[in-house]
């Protein structure tokens, strides 16, 4: 029997450890001699309190649900895959491609092509690693670190040798074509008479995250692979017993892991940069691991902490601009977050669990 | 009837006025809301052997661990030798003079015995008088208790039934003065525990309290003097061996009235269904585990394989359930199957009627944290009538769960539990349930009611007879020469990969089985 209701397990544990983090947070704040509460005032009008705000929060947020996703596929057949950093690189690779191989008349044209060489960059960034993982039991954890390092080497090269345009001093592609541009938010809204600011980079890519969420949670619970890969996940010695071949499951689910990170490079390469530049991803890779492990691998859980994680980046931004916290302070503040959401679970979930289990002796007790 | 539940009852033999070797008063453990251990008064004289004995998740385990300082009883007291005594760990136990013989043996496999022995009792920080007192000290207890073990053999190179010798030795260096042995008998030929039998009893002429934690009835009754019930976390009775049956001890166990013999008409063999020939199996240490078996088995029949575990029967099942490639030739209703290729995996073997039960159901045959319907179709996922389209028809998967689980009395019936919410039985239950009802024309069995408790047992053994009865053939493996004996209708033991004979239920008996589950022929019939 389970310890605790379901509720406390989805809902209570992770936000005792965002209170937790924020409470550290503000001590740190105060520590600097700054008022804790103002700060966040600030982050909280900064990322919510315009539509400006939201713009660069959901921006944000599309990248993390990307990466969030990429790592609860891996994640539900018990792959550690760290590698959506890399992944994602190269999925920026493959969209900057496609966009710069045809003059684009449409996005509409350009968008399926661009997610199509994004998921392929980034599923075939995947590829070894789980084909070393399935055939030769190479470490996934290993091989994707060090995947990471050589996709960020392979897109410098890329761009100082091959696509920067000549004559430009700057490691970066050329700027895609206007037929390639998505539509922003802005656009979007506009159809069905929202305002929502012109200058923030939230674009289509927000509403295709939205879907994969949707896709992602059908291919993990309703399908018969997902079927599969989850009970890999769970017991290998049970999956071979029930003819699951462990080889197919490990490269398929890291090919979509891969494919969902390589992904993202349509939302911040295609929908905002519009054009590749040198470190697109910004560790939005990592933090996707983060986002996965605060939504319990569960795409609304991603899409949620996404979200928040998105208020973190934006918010940050903003204190740094508005308030003498340095920059670094701010990823200390996120690096917090990450601490007690994801890798401190433990030590939140275990008093809670004792909570409850003295609750239901009580009442046992008071039954008897 | 006499008193079953006084548990002050003095075992024979016992000084009337010494303090009984191990008495515990009223421990109580729980761990979350269930309620291990209840309340459990026991007296254990010294110099006798106690038996307890009680189904899966009685509390037997947990009342020993508490013993040995693995759990903490949240009431009660344990006193040894009349002291009042904390054991708060292992150590605390080893001071008190307990020792125990784990299930499962806790040895260094690439250490020798002797440093086996000694790890963890070394008396400083070179090895070098350690060992050669300890080997002065490991050979005169050998030699007290005719235990006899070379003290230089690697643990991985000797048998099960001189590792366990290890184990004791191990308890007795320790100057252990009360011994507790958790399902000793599992892993050995009736041989290897009848020789265990003579070392206790042995140990109890000298003075050992011994503690024998068993679920085997014909035991209970062979070897200890004194026996203790225990049922769902109590103590239920504790009486006199000498006093009592196997059938008032299944009874007392269970709370009814239990079938120990399996009822069961004559088998009416049909056409072969599985023809087995030659069978090779070579591990990835390049051990051969199958060397050139062969068997057959018809429709309407049971072949049960009888043998110690490790002998090979595990590989013959996980073979023709397609875990394991092999070479040699299968046949399936007279059509070869593939053992190496494409189609040797699992899902072939189901698409060709092969249903399989797999001996360690926690490990293969379910998912312990998917519910109760997602392992009802486990392995079974590719079926098109579970599916709609793309997407699994779980609605109706979920439903035909509840008929399983109703036909099959599984409880609690509820398909959204998690396997490993179910008691044994009813995990076992749950993997019945699936693959009988395929309607297999070949069932795989492996140790169909190991963990399993005896009210659950009869109900597993009616099921196999009623798939044979319709008509299908079985191959059942069980390391419980009870359990072949009652089930099959012919038999054949394994021993080191090969068949060594097979014989008729009602021509043979154990005495012979044993011989042969120990690698002796007498050149016999087959």
């Amino acid at each position: 029997m389970d310890v605790m209701p379901k509720w406390a397990d989805v809902v209570l544990v992770p936000v005792v450890s965002l209170l937790l983090a924020m409470v550290i947070s503000a001590l740190v704040i105060l520590g600097i001699g700054e008022d804790p509460w103002a700060a966040l005032k600030l982050m909280v009008q900064g990322s919510f309190g315009s539509t400006y705000g939201w713009g660069y929060t959901l921006f944000y947020a599309t990248n993390f649900i990307f990466t969030g996703l990429a790592f609860a596929v891996a994640s539900h057949a018990s792959m550690f895959n760290i590698g959506a950093e890399g992944q994602a690189t190269l999925g920026g690779l493959g969209v900057a491609l496609v966009c710069l191989m045809l003059p684009w008349p449409h996005w509409t044209l350009a968008l399926p092509a661009a997610m199509v060489g994004g998921a392929l960059f980034g599923a075939a960034w995947a590829f070894l690693p789980a084909w070393l993982a399935a055939k030769r039991g190479s470490h996934i954890v290993i091989t994707t670190i060090m995947f990471n390092f050589i996709g960020a080497a392979v897109l410098n090269y890329m761009l100082v040798n091959v696509m920067r345009p000549a004559g430009s001093m700057d490691p970066a592609s050329a700027k895609f074509p206007d037929g390639s541009n998505l539509p922003s938010l802005h656009d979007i809204l506009a159809i069905v008479g929202i305002p929502f600011s012109k200058s923030a980079p939230a674009n289509l890519a927000f509403i295709i995250a939205l879907i994969a969420c949707l896709l992602v949670w059908l291919l993990i619970w309703r399908t018969r692979f997902g079927f599969e890969l989850r009970a890999y996940g769970k017991s290998e010695s049970a999956a071979v017993y029930a003819g699951i071949s462990p080889t197919k499951i490990i490269v398929i689910a890291m090919l979509i892991s891969g494919g969902l990170a390589g992904m993202m490079a349509v939302n911040n390469v295609m929908g905002e940069a519009e054009r590749l530049v040198l470190n697109s991803v910004e560790g939005a890779g990592f933090i996707g691991i983060a986002v996965a492990l605060m939504g319990r691998n569960h795409p609304l859980g991603i899409l949620i902490s996404a979200i928040l994680f998105g208020f973190l980046y934006q918010g940050g931004a903003e204190l740094a601009l508005w308030m003498s916290i340095p920059r670094e302070l701010i990823v200390v503040i996120q690096g917090l977050v990450i601490l007690f959401t994801g890798a401190l679970d433990n030590m939140v979930r275990m008093p809670i669990e004792k909570i409850f289990l003295a609750i239901r002796r009580s009442k046992q007790a008071a039954g008897e | 009837m006499k008193d079953l539940a006084d548990t002050s009852g003095q075992p024979p033999g016992a000084a009337p006025n010494a303090p009984p070797a191990i008495e515990l008063r009223g421990i109580s453990k729980a761990f979350g809301p269930v309620q291990a251990n209840k309340d459990i008064s026991l007296s254990v004289a010294k110099g006798a052997i106690h038996g307890i004995i009680g189904e899966n998740g009685a509390g037997k385990s947990t009342l020993m661990s508490i013993l040995y300082g693995f759990y903490k009883a949240d009431r009660g007291e344990i006193l040894i030798n009349g002291q009042v005594t904390q054991i708060p760990d292992s150590q605390a136990a080893i001071a008190a003079g307990i020792g125990m013989v784990f299930q499962h043996f806790k040895l260094v496999e690439n250490f020798t015995v002797l440093e086996n022995v000694v790890l963890g009792a070394e008396e400083g920080a070179l090895l070098r008088t350690t060992m050669s007192n300890a080997r002065k000290h490991l050979t005169e207890i050998a030699e007290e208790y005719e235990m006899n073990v070379d003290p230089d053999a690697v643990i991985e190179e000797i048998g099960v039934g001189q590792q366990q010798r290890v184990e004791i030795l191990k308890s007795l260096y320790r100057n252990a003065e009360i011994l507790i042995l958790d399902e000793p008998t599992g892993v050995l030929t009736p041989a290897e525990a009848d020789h265990l039998f003579r070392i206790l009893r042995g140990l109890r002429d000298e003075g050992k309290t011994i503690i024998l934690i068993t679920h085997k009835l014909r035991e209970i009754m062979d070897v200890t003097d004194t026996v203790s019930v225990m049922r769902r976390g109590q103590m239920t009775a504790t009486v006199k061996t000498a006093e009592t049956s196997p059938e008032e001890l299944a009874e007392l166990m269970v709370g009814r009235k239990v079938l120990l013999r399996v009822d069961k008409k004559p088998a009416q063999p049909g056409a072969t269904v599985l023809k087995v020939e030659d069978l090779r199996v070579v591990d990835e240490d390049k051990v051969q585990r199958l060397k050139g078996v062969s068997l057959e088995v018809r429709a309407g029949e049971i072949l049960g394989i009888a043998g110690v575990a490790g002998n090979g029967q595990s590989e013959l099942l996980n073979v023709l359930g397609g875990i394991t490639r092999a070479t040699g030739s299968v046949q399936i209703n007279g059509q070869e199957i593939d053992l190496t290729g494409k189609y040797s995996d699992g899902r072939s073997r189901r698409e060709r009627s092969i249903a399989h039960v797999p001996e360690d159901r926690q490990r293969a045959g379910l998912i312990m944290d998917f519910a109760a319907w997602e392992n009802m179709v486990f392995g079974y996922q590719w079926d098109p009538a579970l599916n709609k389209g793309w997407l699994m028809d779980n609605a109706g998967i979920k439903a035909e769960t509840e008929g399983k689980m109703e036909r099959f009395d599984v409880r609690p019936p509820n398909p959204q539990l998690a396997a490993k919410s179910f008691s044994g039985g009813n995990q076992q239950k749950i993997v019945l349930a699936r693959e009988i009802e395929r309607n297999p024309d070949l069932l795989l069995v492996g140790q169909p009611t190991r963990g399993v408790d005896i009210g659950a047992i009869e109900f597993i053994h009616q099921q196999i007879i009623n798939l044979r009865d319709a008509g299908k053939a079985i191959l059942l493996v069980s390391v419980e020469l009870d359990e072949i004996m009652g089930l099959s209708d012919r038999i054949a033991v394994m021993f080191d990969g090969q068949i060594m004979g097979e014989r008729l239920p009602g021509e043979t008996n154990e005495g012979e089985l044993g011989l042969l589950m120990a690698g002796v022929t007498n050149g016999g019939s087959t």
